[in-house]
C-alpha cells in the first residue's frame, strides 16, 4: 500500500504528470481503433473510480479531494476523461463507416423527427434529471464557508478559483503579464480565430478523426493537456508555496523546494563567454530577444517553407500567418516548460527594470 | 404537410376528463390549437408558443440523440435558468457591504430552514462551468463550427468567458477568507497588463515629463477593484457585475445564440 502510494506520489510530479498526459492523449490517439470498445472506456473509468475510492482511505488524499469547491473537479475529471475517449470513439465509428462507404451515422439519421414530442421530452427528462441531481449534490454537500475575510491573513497556498488554475500553474513558468493577461486573451482570440483558419471542409456535423486528424490533436492537446491537466494538477497537486505534494503527501508547510533557475542571459554572457553582464539591459538581454523574435517572426516563416509547406499552400499566407503564430504561442508553455526542467532556465528575456520577463 | 396522422386516444375517465379540459375557454384561450394529437396540431404547438417556437418544428434525428449533443448545451441554459432564480432568492438575503456580506451568509446557513439556495447556486454554477467546456467540446468534435456557423462559435467563445467572470464575481460574494484570497490572487494578474497595469512592461513609459500616467491607484487592477486592494469597492462592483452587468450582458448573447443556431439552418449535420 505505501508502495502503491509512494508511486503515485512519484507519477504525479509536475514532469511526470504532464509527460504521462501527452503520451495518455497520444496512445489514445495513436491506438484509437483498439481503445474504441466500450470495454476499454467504462473499464478506464472503473479503474478511475476505484483509485478514487481506494484514495479516499488515505487521510491526505481525503483531505484534498473532499475540500467541496474540489468536488466538482473530481467530477470534471470523470468527465473529461470520458467524453475525450467517447468523442473519439464516435469519430472511430463513423471513420470505419466511411471507409465502408456509408457514410457517418449523423447521414443515416439525418430524416427529420417532430419538436413536438420527440425532442421535448428530452429536455423535459434531462431537465428533471439535473434539477435532482442539483438538489441531492446540494443537500449532501455544504457550501463552503471559511472564516471572514481578513486581508492581514493570507492563507497558504493563496489560489484562484478552480477554473484559473491552470492560468495560476503557468505562472511558475511565466510571468504575470503573460501567464495573466496576454496568453489567455490569446486562448480567447484563437477560440474565436479557429473557424476562420481552419479551412478544411470536411467533418462538417459529424464526428471523425481520420477527415480532421491535425485539428483534433491540436484541440485535444490546448483543451485536455494544457487546460484541463494543468488544472488538475493546480488543485490537487500544488499546496503551500505552490510546492509540489503528491496526492497521498502531507502537505508539509516548511517544504523546500531547489529553485537554482537561470536567466539565458547569465548562460550566456557569465557562463559561455565567461565575462560579466554588459551594463545596459539591451545589450545584456540581446541574445534572448533576438531568440524571441526569431521564434515569433522567423520561424512561421521557415515552418513555412518547410514542414507546413502544405498548409501554407492550403492556408494562403495571412490564414498561415496567424495560424502559426497562435500555435507557436500555445507551445511556447510546453517549451518553457521543458526548458525549466531540462536548463533550469528561468527567464529567456528578463529585464526587470521595465517589467518584461519573457 | 404531405401526411397529417391522427393518434386516436384510448377511451377511458381519464381522456374523458383531459378531452373536457382542452375543450374549456380558459384552456383555449391560453392554448390557440387543438390537441397535439395530429401532425398539425404538433406544428402549431411549437408555433404559437413564446418559448417553444425557440425550437424549429423539425429537426434531424441526430439532433434529438443524446450521443449526439451530450445534451451540454441544453444544460447549460438550464443551470443558467436555476442560477438566475436561485440567485435571486439570494439577493434578498444579501447586502453586499463589509459589514454586512458574511454575516448575511452565515444567516443564510444558520437561519434559513432546510436551506439550500446557496448549495444550488454555488454547485450548479460550477456545474455551468463545466457544462459550457464540455458544450463546447462537443462542438468542436463534430466541426459544427464550421462554416455557416463561424460567428456563432465565435459568440458562444464570448458566452464562455462571460460564464467565466459571472463565476468569478461570484466567488467574491460570501466575503469569507477563500472568496478574497482567490479573487486577490485572479485580480493581481490585471496589475501585470501591458502598459494598463502598473507593473506591466512598458507602463513607466506612459509618463508626462515625471509624472507617471499609470500607478497603482488608476490602472486596470484599480479600475477592476475600485480601489487598490479587494476592499469595500471590489466588492459592490463585483455584486453588480454580478447581479446585473454580465447576466444581462449573457442574456442578450444566449439570444443571439439560439437564434443564429436557427438561422444557420438548425443544430449541426452532414450537408
Amino acid at each position: 500500500m505505501v508502495l502503491i502510494k509512494g508511486f503515485v506520489n512519484t507519477l504525479a510530479d509536475p514532469r511526470l504528470f504532464f509527460l504521462l498526459a501527452c503520451v495518455g492523449l497520444a496512445v489514445l490517439i495513436w491506438k484509437r481503433e483498439q481503445l474504441a470498445s466500450s470495454a476499454v472506456g467504462y473499464g478506464t473509468l472503473g479503474f478511475l473510480g476505484i483509485f478514487f475510492v481506494f484514495g479516499t482511505f488515505d487521510p491526505n488524499f481525503r483531505l484534498i479531494v473532499t475540500k467541496p469547491d474540489n468536488v466538482p473537479i473530481v467530477g470534471l475529471i470523470f468527465l473529461l476523461a470520458f467524453f475525450v475517449w467517447y468523442s473519439l470513439r464516435e469519430g472511430v465509428l463513423n471513420d470505419r463507416r466511411i471507409a465502408a462507404g456509408q457514410g457517418p451515422i449523423e447521414k443515416a439519421e439525418s430524416d427529420r423527427v417532430w419538436v413536438w414530442p420527440d425532442l421535448v421530452y428530452i429536455e423535459l427528462i434531462a431537465l428533471v434529471l439535473c434539477s435532482v441531481l442539483l438538489i441531492v449534490w446540494s443537500i449532501f454537500l455544504k457550501a463552503p464557508l471559511e472564516q471572514p475575510a481578513n486581508p492581514a491573513n493570507t492563507p497558504n497556498p493563496s489560489k484562484a478559483p478552480w477554473y484559473f488554475l491552470g492560468l495560476q500553474e503557468m505562472l511558475v513558468y511565466f510571468d504575470p503579464w503573460l501567464a495573466g493577461v496576454v496568453l489567455p486573451g490569446l486562448i480567447i482570440a484563437g477560440l474565436i480565430a479557429i473557424p476562420y483558419i481552419d479551412r478544411n471542409p470536411k467533418g462538417n456535423g459529424y464526428y471523425t478523426f481520420n477527415e480532421r486528424k491535425p485539428e483534433i490533436v491540436l484541440f485535444l492537446f490546448g483543451f485536455a493537456v494544457l487546460w484541463s491537466s494543468l488544472i488538475v494538477l493546480g488543485t490537487f497537486l500544488r499546496g503551500p508555496n505552490w510546492n509540489f505534494f503528491g496526492p497521498f503527501e502531507y502537505w508539509d508547510i516548511h517544504k523546500l523546494a531547489a529553485l537554482t533557475n537561470v536567466n539565458l542571459s547569465e548562460y550566456f554572457w557569465i557562463r559561455m563567454l565567461k565575462t560579466g553582464y554588459p551594463s545596459a539591459w539591451a545589450v545584456r538581454e540581446l541574445p534572448g530577444i533576438v531568440l524571441v523574435l526569431l521564434y515569433v517572426f522567423a520561424l512561421p516563416v521557415l515552418l513555412g517553407k518547410s514542414v507546413f509547406k502544405g498548409y501554407y499552400e492550403k492556408l494562403g499566407p495571412s490564414r498561415y500567418y496567424v495560424t502559426a503564430f497562435l500555435f507557436l504561442a500555445m507551445m511556447s508553455l510546453p517549451l518553457k516548460m521543458l526548458a525549466r526542467w531540462i536548463l533550469n532556465l528561468k527567464y529567456v528575456v528578463a529585464i526587470p527594470e521595465i517589467f518584461f520577463n519573457i | 404537410m404531405a401526411e397529417t396522422k391522427t393518434i386516436a386516444p384510448a377511451e377511458g375517465p381519464g381522456t374523458r376528463f383531459w378531452n373536457w379540459l382542452t375543450e374549456t375557454q380558459i384552456w383555449t384561450s391560453v392554448f390557440r390549437h387543438g390537441r397535439p394529437d395530429s401532425d398539425r396540431n404538433r406544428v402549431l404547438v411549437v408555433l404559437s408558443n413564446v418559448f417553444l417556437h425557440l425550437h424549429p418544428v423539425r429537426l434531424r434525428k441526430s439532433g434529438v440523440r443524446l450521443r449526439y449533443t451530450w445534451c451540454m448545451g441544453g444544460l447549460s441554459f438550464f443551470l443558467f435558468l436555476v442560477l438566475t432564480f436561485t440567485g435571486l432568492l439570494l439577493m434578498f438575503y444579501y447586502r453586499p457591504t463589509l459589514e454586512y456580506a458574511y454575516t448575511d451568509i452565515v444567516g443564510l446557513r444558520e437561519h434559513v430552514p432546510l436551506g439550500i439556495m446557496r448549495e444550488m447556486h454555488r454547485w450548479g454554477a460550477h456545474a455551468m462551468v463545466i457544462t459550457v467546456w464540455l458544450h463546447m467540446f462537443r462542438v468542436f468534435m463534430t466541426g459544427s463550427y464550421k462554416p455557416p456557423r463561424e460567428f456563432n462559435w465565435s459568440v458562444g467563445v464570448v458566452m464562455l468567458v462571460l460564464t467565466l467572470l459571472l463565476s468569478f464575481t461570484g466567488y467574491l460574494l460570501p466575503w469569507d477568507q477563500l472568496a478574497i484570497w482567490a479573487i486577490t490572487v485572479g485580480s493581481n494578474m490585471a496589475r501585470a497588463t501591458p502598459f494598463l497595469g502598473y507593473e506591466g512592461p512598458g507602463a513607466q513609459l506612459l509618463r508626462l515629463g515625471d509624472v507617471p500616467l499609470i500607478h497603482a491607484a488608476d490602472d486596470a487592477r484599480f479600475a477592476l477593484l475600485g480601489g487598490t486592494f479587494v476592499g469595500e469597492g471590489a466588492l459592490l462592483r463585483f455584486y453588480v457585475l454580478h447581479c446585473v452587468g454580465l447576466p444581462l450582458a449573457i442574456a442578450v448573447l444566449m439570444a443571439v445564440h439560439f437564434w443564429r443556431v436557427r438561422k444557420d439552418g438548425g443544430i449541426s449535420g452532414p450537408l
